[in-house]
């Protein structure tokens, strides 16, 4: 035999399973709270009616056949795209500048990928018992109870998922509809394909895949190390306390208290291995920081439940930085927000969310654009003067309708021609554009190469805006 | 280090070994690829049965699936599917939703039409691919034609006329332009002098004397340009003549040069040659009225109308 065959490794790596065991704590607590408001919120909203006269009534529509996005009062359309990016932009920052102060706590707490897979946990947990009953399940024959068992955790995981997916589909077509033609059959075939693709892929990705697509799919597991500094905040154990000088060692005679412990020059980490069966991943935090770990802090609760338990104190998993455990004597964990690079990610963020909310409440009910008519960019007329053609676009976001009233400013009225339409009349939420031309003689022309276009809703005149022009006779003058 | 060992899986091999030391490693494909490939061969089993797909012989198996269509004369098919079918029905769908539209041009008259806003836009966009389908092949993508070939849609001279109905008339029957030649009628001097005149109605800089001249000519019966252009050579649109003291030039490129010589020259040759290249063929035979009634207002709106 040749040597060297047998190290090679393999190239697909069979998944280990994790049974992951059940921890009461002030972290689980708070991921249940977390999943019980992602929840109430991703469930329930899409059912909260929202009165809008003749629009559709659902507090949360994005109506993409009719190109527009119902958020509560707010209507926007395809042309508030920017609003997005903005949106975008800050949870991209928010998402930064949590990561450099406490980590991965998007992760562990609120990524939709461990909320749900927490909820197929517990489901798991409800059908087939604690971890040791699961691990004697999955060694058992296929036998009755384990068909059983396992078969009824399967079906409630593609309820669930199948739940989710048509809950995902009802945001973007009118939810008490859908819910009727769905299950009558007369639903769109998109609708039936978005539903059973989103079911497939929560009941693969939070049943089957878990942690593997945080190790192996998510890109942010790999890169949010560049945001890591030596003052961040994560999920970390205290290696000097656990493990002393010559290691951890479990609670045997001689060794259950401190005092004999530290006399026999080991740490306070009785290898009891609960932080390893809690952990949703499958890792060992005791090994260090690690690119798998989701930050979520079942470990934390499990060993200081440990802790109590034997009266060592309690924080051997914590919260910590990697300059502070590195100390002599760390000190308390606090937050380091006095850097630059968080003080970088926060002075964006309050920017862009400042835009965000200056931009939205100074939204005015009306959209205007103007485009001018590009072929031919002007015409000389047989007086010698020229004209060049306008489409003025006017989109009523109010919802009620209202005229407007198109006008010019830089150049004399009556040189600008709006046919059968200087004054429009809009319907809620309708658009329409306007052909406007303008003539200009020489003279003028050789004076304004800029007017602008107003626009001026009757009921308020005040709320004129204006939309740049430019006028073009370079050639024939 | 201790969970790398575990991880590591070594490698088998196929058992076999050449020249005493030569191993195959045996690394079976992954499950999920195995399968994607088997569905993909169901896939292609089934888009045999429903597509054409097989050559056989001079024919080709034409598969299950059917597509009914109605066709340019009206007329409902079903054939296999193929994608001419597919085309056509897709056609359809889209003229379906156009269709409300089309027929509330046909059943409004154009004073109404001019009035509603919607429709407006209708004509803006369907109007603007029918010109693109047929008539910008001449008259450019803009209207705005080119001197010397096509006339211009988007200025305010209306050569036969810039009323709704004139548009109809001119779409639905053609136009033909036409200037007979002058230059075996006329000495090159006389035609000289013409050129001057027109140059002036326009406003270019001439020679006033030979201007004058030139009027003299215009109005007089060896010339007898004034039976067509007219008596004040604003022209005759019922006729098709051309408008001669305005900006605006249809065949004699003036605009497009700067040397006076040139500009006379560009006149003088129209008067000598004549004109019989002024050609608009008759849509009516070839478009819906609907269609032409779409095209009038569009054209209208373009130039401004008259």
């Amino acid at each position: 035999m040749q040597a060297g065959i047998e190290e090679q490794s393999a190239l697909y790596q069979k998944r280990i399973p994790i049974f992951q065991r059940s921890i009461h704590g002030s972290f689980r607590r708070f991921k249940w709270a977390v999943l019980a408001l992602a929840y109430g919120v991703f469930f329930g909203l899409v059912w909260l009616p929202w009165p809008r006269g003749t629009e559709p009534s659902q507090a949360l529509l994005l109506d993409i056949a009719a190109r527009k996005f119902y958020i509560f009062d707010f209507v926007f359309y395809p042309q508030d795209l920017i609003l997005l990016s903005v949106l975008l932009f800050i949870a991209a920052t928010l998402l930064f500048f949590v990561t450099s102060l406490v980590g991965r706590a998007f992760c562990g707490y609120f990524c939709f990928q461990t909320v749900w897979t927490d909820f197929f946990v517990w489901v798991e947990h409800l059908i087939q018992g604690e971890r040791p009953a699961r691990i004697r399940l999955y060694k058992q024959p296929w036998k009755s109870e384990k068909i059983l068992k396992l078969g009824a955790t399967h079906l409630v995981w593609l309820l669930a998922a199948f739940w989710t997916g048509f809950t995902f589909t009802a945001y973007f077509t009118y939810a008490p509809q859908l819910f009727v033609d769905f299950f009558t059959g007369q639903a769109h075939s998109t609708a039936y394909l978005t539903v059973m693709i989103l079911t497939v892929s929560t009941y693969v990705a939070a049943g089957l895949a878990r942690e593997q697509i945080c190790t192996y799919i998510c890109p942010y597991a790999r890169f949010q190390s560049v945001m890591y500094d030596q003052e961040t905040l994560a999920v970390a154990y205290d290696e000097k306390s656990g493990e002393g000088k010559l290691g951890r060692a479990s609670l045997r005679n001689g060794m259950k208290t401190l005092v004999e412990r530290h006399a026999q020059q080991h740490g306070d980490c009785i290898d009891c291995t609960l932080c390893v069966q809690v952990c949703p991943v499958g890792i060992d935090i005791r090994n260090g920081l690690q690119y798998s770990c989701i930050s979520c802090g079942l470990c934390i609760d499990a060993c200081n439940s440990i802790m109590s338990s034997v009266g060592f104190p309690r924080g051997l998993i914590r919260y910590d930085s990697e300059v502070n455990l590195k100390q002599a004597q760390p000190a308390q964990p606090k937050l380091h927000w006095k850097r630059l690079k968080v003080l970088g990610y926060g002075a964006a963020l309050l920017a862009m969310t400042g835009f965000l909310i200056v931009d939205i409440a100074s939204r005015s009910d009306f959209d205007h654009a103007v485009n001018q008519v590009r072929a031919p960019l002007y015409v000389l007329l047989s007086d010698g003067s020229i004209r060049n053609r306008y489409q003025v676009r006017i989109t009523n976001r109010a919802n009620h309708d209202e005229t407007f009233r198109l006008g010019v400013r830089g150049i004399p009225e009556a040189a600008a021609d709006f046919g059968n339409f200087h004054e429009v009349t809009l319907k809620s939420g309708k658009s329409l554009m306007v052909q406007v031309s303008v003539k200009l003689t020489p003279e003028q022309a050789a004076k304004v190469t800029q007017f602008e276009f107003t626009v001026t809703p009757r009921s308020r005149p005040l709320a004129q805006r204006l939309g740049q022009a430019r006028f073009y006779a370079k050639d024939v003058l | 280090m201790s969970k790398d060992k575990m991880q590591s899986q070594a490698v088998q091999t196929t058992g076999h070994a050449w020249d005493g030391d030569l191993q195959e490693y045996n690394n079976p494909l992954p499950r999920w690829w195995i399968w994607t490939f088997y569905l993909s061969i169901l896939f292609a089993v089934l888009y045999w049965i429903w597509f054409p797909a097989w050559p056989v012989a001079k024919s080709f198996t034409p598969g299950v699936g059917k597509i009914t269509y109605v066709d340019a004369k009206g007329v409902t098919k079903t054939t296999g599917w193929n994608t001419r079918a597919d085309l056509m029905r897709e056609m359809n769908e889209l003229a379906a939703i156009q269709k409300p539209f089309f027929d509330k041009v046909a059943a409004q008259p154009y004073a109404a039409i001019a009035k509603d806003p919607d429709l407006n836009n209708f004509i803006a966009s369907a109007g603007k691919q029918l010109f693109a389908d047929n008539c910008a092949t001449c008259h450019q993508a803009g209207g705005q034609g080119k001197i010397g070939f096509f006339p211009n849609l988007a200025d305010d001279d209306w050569l036969y006329g810039g009323s709704f109905e004139k548009i109809q008339e001119t779409l639905i029957q053609g136009r033909r332009g036409y200037m007979p030649p002058f230059g075996e009628a006329l000495s090159s001097e006389q035609i000289d002098l013409l050129a001057h005149y027109v140059l002036s109605l326009s406003g270019e800089k001439t020679d006033t004397a030979k201007a004058d001249a030139g009027k003299t000519l215009f109005h007089s019966e060896t010339a007898g340009c004034f039976y067509c252009h007219g008596d004040d050579a604003r022209g005759r649109p019922v006729i098709g003549a051309p408008n001669l003291t305005d900006k605006i030039w249809l065949w004699a490129n003036v605009p497009g040069e700067t040397a006076q010589e040139k500009k006379l020259a560009a006149v003088q040759n129209v008067i000598k040659s004549g004109l019989n290249k002024g050609v608009m063929p008759a849509w009516g035979q070839r478009l819906k009225p609907e269609q032409i009634k779409v095209l009038t207002v569009y054209v209208h709106e373009l130039g401004g109308g008259k």
